[in-house]
């Protein structure tokens, strides 16, 4: 089993950003945290109501502005607590992931998963594969390179 | 009959292994013969060579897997996708080699001790399997001329051919039933042997016989209990401790059993009216030639009835 | 806007990996913040009340908690804040402990990342807004799945508060698993006779409305209004009309068909009863083996009927209930033994399950409560009992303890032993688990009162030997393997969740583990709770249980309904779907999308088309906010600028 991930890079320079549904994945990390399986530190936990709710572009930003990797998780198909979300969501984060290269971004920066409130156990093993996989493809190297960084709210829209 | 695909068109890479070239030459025999006469092409791996037996996975396993390995890799050559072996014993290490292969941290070691072209799509089956699953027991039944009526046959599996369950992926390990069917095909009458399974004492035939003699007692003795004429075993190891070690076992016992213990591809080769002493019925050391006069009697008498002699 | 925040210690829970001093600090250069500190347990009393006593002395308008889970304290930390002026929605949660200090043990990296995570927090907190929640009816009617003994000790309470109660039960009868059974441990009470009262008063109960060989099809709505679809399965026996007089029974010609409710010990009629006391007793045909049905011809059950309650044309029926909460009871199902091929269930007619012994055993069951051996009905010598038969044992997928073998092993043996003093009972068990009240003291007495041996070891192999069976084993506290010859042989089957456990909980949308059982909203503190508003569970569905604590589950159950429905409204989530009609273009591709039919379409004054979310309906996934082209219709506190305001601190 994979474990913490050894890095011989300096930990601040991967950042992780983790969409979690709050039904399923969050309290799957919650299980995971509660039963003290060792993890990386580079995820950051955004918690949502439902996958369904991922617009493409939380992903595709963050990826632009330098974040070195983007990681969705829900329930598994069948089991959405609001009955459908996630099969919207796999079907809308599957395209995604196929034009990320159009966008000049590392596709292997992005993944989606499924873990239940129940497999604290496969939310490690998710987590760490993942910090692994992006700690092996480095820093973003979009990170800095000429895209203005939002001051306010370039990243925010009005309502 | 039709959507069942052409036994012709079954082409098999055969391992016969060490066992199959000596010790137990009717097994190979048998085996031949019986796929001969279900048209299943068995395709000799050309210059095979030693599997690696038990000497080289207690060694190391990556050396028991190359060598294995090399056996299927030639096979792979050949154009099979399936590879037969009758030793359970040789099925073990040709598994193991793919089982090496498909662990990707072992598989570049693997490969570099190999030196040979190998994608691993082969698949590695008993002889057992290869009747079971890909002929099929409609395909038995069809070729059968002389039935086994009347013979009440027992089989006995040993611990290799179905265990472990999650790498042979063949059978029930707890209770297998593949050889009861075929036996079932080929008409005998096959008792419920509690037995199947349990030990015959294995290699402690050459150290520490009187293990043999204890264990192997007790399977002959269960076999006669539930009114068995003779056992099928498709293991050489087994038949040599039930077969050749029959006497030694009747005098650890304190009595004497006389139980013939056949193949499964000798008791096949019978019902499908194949020569006995082609067979090598006479190569067994607790002889058969009762049984044999009681077959043939019998079956010719059913088979007239039926008119199934063609 | 001003806001402080609240870095929890919890003990040394989060201050053991994290530098939560410094998180406080580092807080105090965030936007807007305006104080921030470090607290030992900000949940404690006083923890709430420095909050509290915070946001009035330094005129707070949003509050930023750094602790544990939302799951677990944000209902806690949003009443603080609403109790100090606060609107419960100015208020954010970043978790600390399970994310963070808990998961690694780098205290540098820990306090990184509890200084983004609380950055995150503040940012999105800035884009919040006060929400209010409007307030609906609630329907005080309760649907209750499943009709054992932990759904009808829920309906009966449900039913004495007052409530209307659907009882829906997919068998024939009422009475589940313990109707089945003969006597329970550890008092040998016998079984009908406790449970045969309240099966009677659920058929009685005026308030409770029995659907019985029916089965939920759909579930819509949520908390306070639901609408249930329940399939009434065709019986072809008109059970308005049907007396339960029996007549039909006693002269149906097929005489084969399995009797489900003896464990299929014996066989039924096509047209059966499935026992004396069932509720409500009424004849249903089995379609499989009615000869009208298989061969088109009899109709002796249709000419006897001194009723005319036979209807050979009866199709399903669909009816629909509507309830303001739902308790989930559908129990569980035994392990199928004849997995285990060494055992020999299923081949040897002398190797049965717990449940088939149990049916032996009862006056009620096929030999009249007579030991009798199923092959030859001779009466059993010697009877082993095999415990942990798909329990316990990974390499069949059933690595759990179903808690209830081992004291029904003893109470088995011990009957045994009552019915027949001569007889030699053997229990092979792994360890005796018997942690209730009286539990111990039971097996105790099976063992030095009534002489059961008791042998600590896992059997390898049971097989005939004449008429009758060995069992091979292992004495492990000897070290010897065992042979005993016995004439019966009892496997202690296992607990394993219902089948279509999992589709049922799909049309719920509650979560089931990997084994199939349901989910309960904590394990501790939330045990008859599911994530889902308004659905609650109670018995075995949630786990393997025994009788005492399936009842209390479904007394709990039927409690928090009680509660539930105390008030006459319940408020809304105001974490609902809006429109922004200025914005929306009236493509209607939310519509589409909304798995609850909560958006619909309206024509304003000047002829433009737009969406319109039902609050009630709306269950807050966003899945319409993610859909919309020009994002008019954003989720309240879930905004697309409240999650781009969090990611804009890890841009940064």
């Amino acid at each position: 089993m994979v474990q913490s991930v050894p890095s011989p890079a300096p930990q601040t320079s991967i950042r992780i950003i983790g969409f979690l549904c709050n039904w399923c994945s969050y309290g799957g990390a919650d299980t995971a945290g509660v039963c003290r399986f060792k993890q990386p530190t580079d995820l950051r936990v955004v918690r949502i109501p439902c996958t369904g709710r991922v617009d493409p572009l939380f992903v595709a930003k963050p990826l632009i502005y330098g974040v070195d990797g983007v990681l969705v998780s829900g329930c598994h198909p069948k089991d959405c607590h609001y009955a459908v979300g996630n099969l919207y969501a796999r079907r809308r984060l599957e395209v995604l992931k196929n034009f990320l290269s159009f966008m000049g971004i590392d596709k292997r920066r992005f993944d989606y998963a499924w873990v239940s409130a129940s497999e604290g156990q496969r939310w490690q093993q998710v987590v760490s594969d993942f910090s692994e996989r992006i700690h092996q493809l480095g820093p973003n190297p979009l990170a800095g390179k000429g895209i203005p960084q939002p001051v306010q709210g370039p990243l925010t829209r009005a309502t | 009959m039709l959507q069942e695909p052409k036994p012709s068109e079954m082409r098999v890479a055969y391992y016969q292994g060490c066992s199959l070239e000596q010790m137990a030459s009717e097994f190979d025999i048998s085996t031949r013969m019986v796929c001969e006469a279900l048209d299943i092409e068995l395709v000799e791996i050309p210059d095979w060579s030693c599997c690696g037996s038990t000497p080289a996975h207690s060694h190391d396993p990556l050396l028991s897997a190359a060598l294995a390995g090399r056996n299927l890799a030639i096979a792979a050559q050949q154009g099979c996708e399936v590879v037969m072996t009758p030793c359970p014993g040789c099925l073990k290490a040709l598994k193991g080699a793919l089982k090496v292969y498909k662990d990707p941290q072992k598989r570049a070691a693997f490969l570099e001790i190999l030196q040979m072209p190998f994608d691993g799509n082969i698949k590695a089956i008993s002889n057992l399997q290869l009747f079971f699953e890909n002929v099929g027991m409609d395909a038995v039944r069809r070729r059968v001329t002389k039935p086994l009526t009347h013979l009440s046959v027992v089989p006995y599996y040993g611990c290799l051919l179905s265990r472990p369950a999650e790498f042979m992926q063949f059978d029930d390990p707890e209770n297998p039933v593949s050889m009861d069917r075929i036996l079932e095909a080929i008409g005998a009458s096959v008792p419920d042997f509690p037995y199947k399974t349990e030990c015959c004492g294995a290699t402690y035939g050459v150290t520490r016989n009187e293990i043999v003699g204890r264990l192997t007692g007790r399977i002959l003795d269960m076999a006669q209990r539930v009114g068995a004429q003779a056992i099928a075993v498709s293991c050489p190891l087994c038949q040599q401790n039930l077969d050749l070690r029959q006497a030694q076992v009747s005098r650890h016992c304190h009595r004497e059993f006389h139980i013939p213990v056949l193949y499964i591809s000798q008791f096949m080769g019978l019902a499908f009216g194949l020569d006995p002493r082609a067979l090598g019925i006479n190569k067994l050391f607790v002889e058969a030639d009762s049984l044999l006069d009681f077959l043939t009697s019998e079956s010719e008498a059913a088979a007239a009835t039926d008119g199934k002699i063609a | 806007m001003r806001i402080g925040v609240f870095v929890c210690q919890c003990g040394t829970n989060i201050a053991g990996t994290v530098d939560t001093e410094a998180v406080a600090r580092k807080a105090l250069e965030y936007a807007d913040v305006v104080y921030a500190t470090s607290y030992v347990y900000t949940c404690s009393e006083p923890g709430q009340q420095e909050i509290q006593r915070r946001i009035k002395e330094m005129d707070l308008q949003g509050v930023v908690v750094a602790a544990c889970s939302p799951r677990m304290h944000e209902p806690t930390f949003r009443r603080a804040v609403e109790r100090a002026g606060l609107n419960r929605y100015m208020f954010e949660m970043a978790n600390i402990r399970e994310h963070v200090s808990w998961i690694s043990t780098d205290k540098e990296a820990n306090t990184r990342k509890a200084m983004e995570l609380v950055h995150m927090a503040v940012a999105k907190l800035r884009f919040n807004q006060p929400l209010f929640s409007s307030k609906v009816p609630i329907n005080k009617r309760v649907l209750i799945i499943g009709a054992g003994v932990a759904g009808i000790q829920a309906a009966l309470d449900c039913s004495d508060g007052g409530l209307d109660v659907v009882l829906v039960e997919k068998n024939p009868s009422i009475g589940g698993k313990m109707a089945q059974l003969d006597k329970t441990f550890p008092t040998i009470d016998c079984s009908s006779c406790i449970l045969g009262p309240k099966m009677v008063d659920t058929a009685q109960k005026e308030n409770i409305t029995l659907y019985a060989c029916s089965e939920v099809e759909s579930v819509a709505g949520y908390v306070g209004n639901f609408k249930v679809q329940i399939r009434k399965k065709a019986t072809y026996v008109d059970w308005n009309a049907c007396t339960g007089c029996g007549e039909c029974v006693q002269k149906c010609p097929s005489r084969k068909a399995p009797d489900t409710f003896n464990e299929n010990l014996s066989n039924a009629r096509a047209i059966n009863i499935p026992f004396p006391q069932a509720i409500p007793k009424k004849a249903t045909i089995n379609r499989d083996y009615c000869l009208h049905f298989t061969r088109g011809k009899c109709g002796v059950c249709k000419k006897i009927c001194p009723v005319r309650a036979i209807d050979y044309d009866m199709q399903d029926e669909i009816v629909t209930e509507e309830v303001g909460a739902i308790i989930v009871a559908t129990g569980y199902d035994l392990f199928d033994h004849s997995v285990y091929g060494e055992y020999g269930g299923g081949r040897y007619p002398d190797v049965i399950s717990g449940l088939q012994y149990e049916r032996i055993l009862s006056a009620s069951g096929p030999f009249g409560g007579h030991i009798k051996r199923p092959s030859d009905g001779s009466e059993p010598k010697d009877i082993v009992f095999i415990a942990c038969v798909g329990s316990r044992d990974a390499s069949v997928g059933r690595p759990y303890c179903s808690g209830i073998c081992c004291m029904y092993i003893a109470k088995q043996a011990i009957l045994t032993k009552d019915h027949l003093p001569d007889s030699n009972c053997y229990v092979f068990y792994m360890d005796i688990r018997s942690p209730g009240k009286n539990y111990d003291e039971f097996v105790r007495r099976a063992q030095e009162e009534y002489g059961v041996q008791y042998i600590r070891g896992r059997v390898g192999k049971v097989y005939p030997r004449g008429d009758r069976l060995v069992v091979q084993g292992a004495d492990t506290l000897l070290g010897i393997q065992v042979e005993v010859e016995a004439d019966l042989v009892v496997l202690a089957t296992g607990v394993e969740a219902s089948s279509g456990a999992a589709e049922l909980a799909e049309k719920l949308r509650i979560s089931y583990d990997q084994y199939g059982f349901y989910m309960e909203s904590h394990p501790k503190l939330r045990p008859v709770e599911t994530n889902t508003a308004g659905v609650y569970l109670a018995g075995a569905c949630q786990g393997p249980k025994d009788i005492p604590a399936s009842v209390a589950q479904g007394s709990a159950a039927a409690a928090k309904i009680q509660a539930l429905f105390a008030r006459d409204v319940i408020e809304t989530d105001p974490q609902v779907a809006l429109v922004n009609e200025r914005t929306c273009v009236g493509c209607l591709k939310c519509i589409m999308v909304c798995p609850f039919g909560a958006i619909q379409s309206k024509t304003l004054r000047d002829g433009s088309i737009k969406a319109e979310v039902l609050a009630s309906v709306c269950q807050g996934c966003g899945l319409c906010n993610a859909t919309c082209p020009p994002k008019a219709i954003q989720l309240q506190h879930a905004t697309d600028n409240q999650i781009l305001a969090e990611l804009n601190t890890l841009c940064a």
